[in-house]
């Protein structure tokens, strides 16, 4: 589907795959391009991957992608943030892929259901942004607060359980999508500036705003706006202590017993609904439930906020039990996806792709130009889906990729104290 | 199978005939033993176990106890539970045995009862989450009902407690558990002797006292069996308090729901413990009221 724009953009790569799957005389002649033993020519189609994840990137256009390019099957499930969690940790043999958050990352590690990858295997290592090799985007960045991905992205070894802080050569997740998060408004019911994460405990919003309901993300919002009022000063938000914890939770529990929250949501389309039907008219949110709003023709905006970004970051792991053809298989399909066709896919619902250069070769310029530089459209700026976006002259909300990413306070997180801020978190929600 | 049985009989050994009758029952046993009890012993056992955040490991632990029966969150959820269960089981009732009464005595001909019984069974064609959500967007600030009371000129601004509140929360539950309360106290009545009320009307008795006297106990165990139903479906429930209070309710069920997602199997079986045995106790306190097996 996106490919038809950039019949020319084609990279040697992917000619490569494609004459790979038409004949065994490929075959030989790729084995030396791939460095992995070209055994499946044919066997290869009848390998099953089951992968499975949030719904921001297990999307059925990759599987069908997958089938036509690579020629092997992809089955997709899309679950909820716990439930991968749960899934990853505790039912090793239910899948080959599993696409996670790195913060759930940190916390299934330890069970040992996955395997890391030999980065030597993985063609575009070399072009992944910094953000998940040593931390920073550019030699300049400072390395924000929380779960940072680069340091839960590499273990000691092939069977390493514990994570190092340099690149060792065995990747735990091969970063697929990332975004930085703010809170979402509808322009057309707000009408100061907002600018600040202390906005969403305005008064002036009582019975209007709305916070996710993931203790683990929603813990980071509320620290972030805690944080903008003035009321805390944390150490390190992605790591609190139990009294910042409970002076967070206290100050967010008053909120909600004065009645500033209109609902919490669990899932992307609550707050889809939320922000479209007016319940609510400033809330946390992700991107592409922004873009979700503004397709049903309803203005909203992913507002920059003076503090910064919360920021996520997702990547696909190996199962354990992942071995032989279907190890290869999976190492194809990894390779896949950094070559850029799923990037530009993803990126033109507003997420950012692992290897961004790669991309580029499945967008148009104009494209490039709004979603990653910043720029503005000089045509239509359409979904991947094919419907509207944006018209000319739009410019996106919050800027380049540089900076966008460049201003992220916090990334999602697991902390120490999680158990304690999961009970205060619940507690919060009975009060 | 049967002339063994009758060959076993005729014997009348009686070993065999002992036999015999577990053999009988084994189906149900086994069906019962693997889908009731096994789980249920299951889950008992887990929650003495312990965990970590990512794992959870056989132990002998009483601390998922502890934490819970000290949480003060756990009090006040079981209290706002409650506080579901009582009020949807009084409209429950008073709407279901008014649609049953109806049903039963003031229609005349078995196939209408028949029709209109099957009227009732309609919005069970879809799935309740549906039925729940459709609420959403009748009850919302620019939802119908606001929109036509301000239209109507009852209201200057919409109602906020409409939706995302304790409100929406028990209409959903009794639009969707009436039916439960329906079904059985229909049955009951049904069975009533008609006989009975004309008796009670000869000997001169008002409308109210037939209801009050003949009506009302008769009808007892349908009571009761709907008041079971809608009690254990109220107290066990995650869903319906998620989505109608917004997220802003807790119930025992989201606290269950929520231990699971987050991978404290053993916290979540300690919760799934202390609920089952409440509802147990409900029950028993219910049964004390009816003795069902002799109405039925």
């Amino acid at each position: 589907m996106g490919i038809k724009k950039h019949s020319g953009g084609m990279t040697a790569y992917e000619r490569q795959r494609r004459n790979l799957l038409k004949g065994a005389t490929a075959v030989t002649a790729a084995s030396t391009v791939f460095g992995v033993p070209i055994i499946w020519a044919q066997n290869i189609k009848d390998v099953t991957l089951r992968q499975f994840g949030t719904g921001v990137s297990n999307l059925n256009d990759v599987a069908a992608k997958v089938k036509e390019d690579l020629g092997f099957t992809l089955e997709m499930t899309a679950l909820d943030s716990d439930a991968v969690a749960q899934r990853a940790a505790t039912q090793p043999k239910s899948f080959d892929i599993a696409d996670i958050e790195y913060w759930i990352c940190k916390k299934v590690w330890p069970a040992g259901n996955l395997q890391p990858m030999d980065t030597s295997k993985i063609d575009n290592y070399d072009k992944i942004v910094g953000i998940f090799r040593n931390g920073k985007l550019t030699p300049e960045s400072e390395i924000a607060q929380g779960t940072a991905p680069h340091t839960v992205g590499f273990v000691d070894g092939p069977d390493g359980k514990a994570f190092v802080n340099e690149e060792s050569g065995w990747m735990t997740l091969i970063p697929t999508i990332y975004n930085a998060d703010t809170l979402g408004i509808r322009p057309d019911l707000i009408e100061e500036e907002i600018n600040s994460w202390a906005q969403l405990l305005d008064p002036k919003y009582k019975g209007k705003a709305s916070i996710l309901d993931i203790s683990s993300i929603g813990i980071m919002d509320a620290a972030m706006v805690c944080e903008a009022l003035g009321e805390i000063s944390y150490g390190d938000k992605g790591n609190m202590t139990r009294e910042e914890i409970d002076k967070t939770m206290a100050i967010m529990t008053e909120a909600k017993q004065n009645g500033q929250f209109r609902a919490f949501w669990k899932t992307f389309d609550e707050s889809v609904n939320l922000m479209a039907s007016g319940e609510v008219v400033i809330q946390s949110m992700w991107s592409p439930a922004i873009t979700a709003v503004r397709a049903k023709g309803i203005p909203c905006v992913y507002q920059p906020l003076q503090e910064g970004y919360r920021s996520w970051g997702g990547g696909i792991g190996l199962s354990k039990n992942l071995s032989g053809i279907e190890l290869d298989a999976a190492y194809e399909y990894i390779n896949w996806y950094l070559s850029g066709w799923v990037g530009g896919y993803l990126m033109r619902q507003g997420y950012y792709s692992a290897v961004p250069e790669t991309s580029k070769n499945f967008m148009s310029a104009d494209e490039w130009g709004y979603w990653f530089e910043g720029k503005e459209s000089e045509g239509d700026i359409v979904n991947p889906q094919g419907v509207k976006m944006e018209g000319p002259g739009a410019v996106r909300d919050g800027g380049s990729f540089y900076d966008r990413m460049g201003q992220v306070a916090c990334w999602n997180s697991v902390m120490d104290e999680n158990q304690h801020m999961v009970r205060k978190w619940n507690e919060f929600i009975a009060s | 199978m049967v002339s063994i049985s009758e060959h076993i009989l005729l014997k009348s050994d009686g070993w065999r005939a002992t036999f015999t009758s577990w053999l009988q029952l084994s189906p149900i046993i086994s069906i019962l033993g693997f889908f009731l009890v096994l789980p249920i012993v299951a889950i008992v056992a887990v929650s003495f176990w312990a965990s970590t955040e990512y794992s959870y490991h056989p132990a002998f632990i009483f601390e998922n106890y502890g934490y819970l029966l000290s949480s003060k969150v756990t009090y006040s959820v079981y209290l706002k539970t409650f506080m579901f269960t009582g009020i949807t089981w009084f409209f429950t009732l008073i709407i279901g045995f008014t649609v049953a009464y109806f049903l039963a005595f003031h229609v005349r001909t078995l196939p209408m009862q028949i029709a209109l019984f099957l009227v009732c069974t309609i919005p069970f064609w879809t799935s309740n989450i549906i039925r729940m959500i459709s609420w959403i967007p009748f009850l919302g600030r620019n939802g119908i009902a606001n929109d036509t009371l301000i239209s109507l000129g009852w209201i200057d601004q919409p109602l906020e407690w409409l939706l995302f509140s304790d409100f929406a929360v028990i209409l959903a539950f009794v639009h969707l558990f009436t039916l439960f309360m329906i079904v059985p106290i229909f049955n009951t009545m049904m069975r009533i002797d008609h006989s009975l009320i004309e008796a009670a009307r000869d000997a001169g008795a008002s409308g109210l006292q037939i209801l009050t006297n003949v009506i009302i106990p008769l009808s007892k165990p349908g009571i009761m069996i709907g008041s079971i139903f809608v009690v254990t479906l109220v107290m066990g429930d995650f869903i319906t308090v998620r989505f109608m209070s917004g997220g802003q309710s807790a119930s025992v069920g989201r606290i269950i729901s929520n231990e699971i997602g987050l991978l404290q199997y053993p916290a979540a079986s300690a919760s799934a413990v202390v609920l089952l045995l409440t509802v147990l106790i409900m029950i028993s306190v219910m049964m004390r009221f009816v003795d069902i097996r002799k109405e039925l």
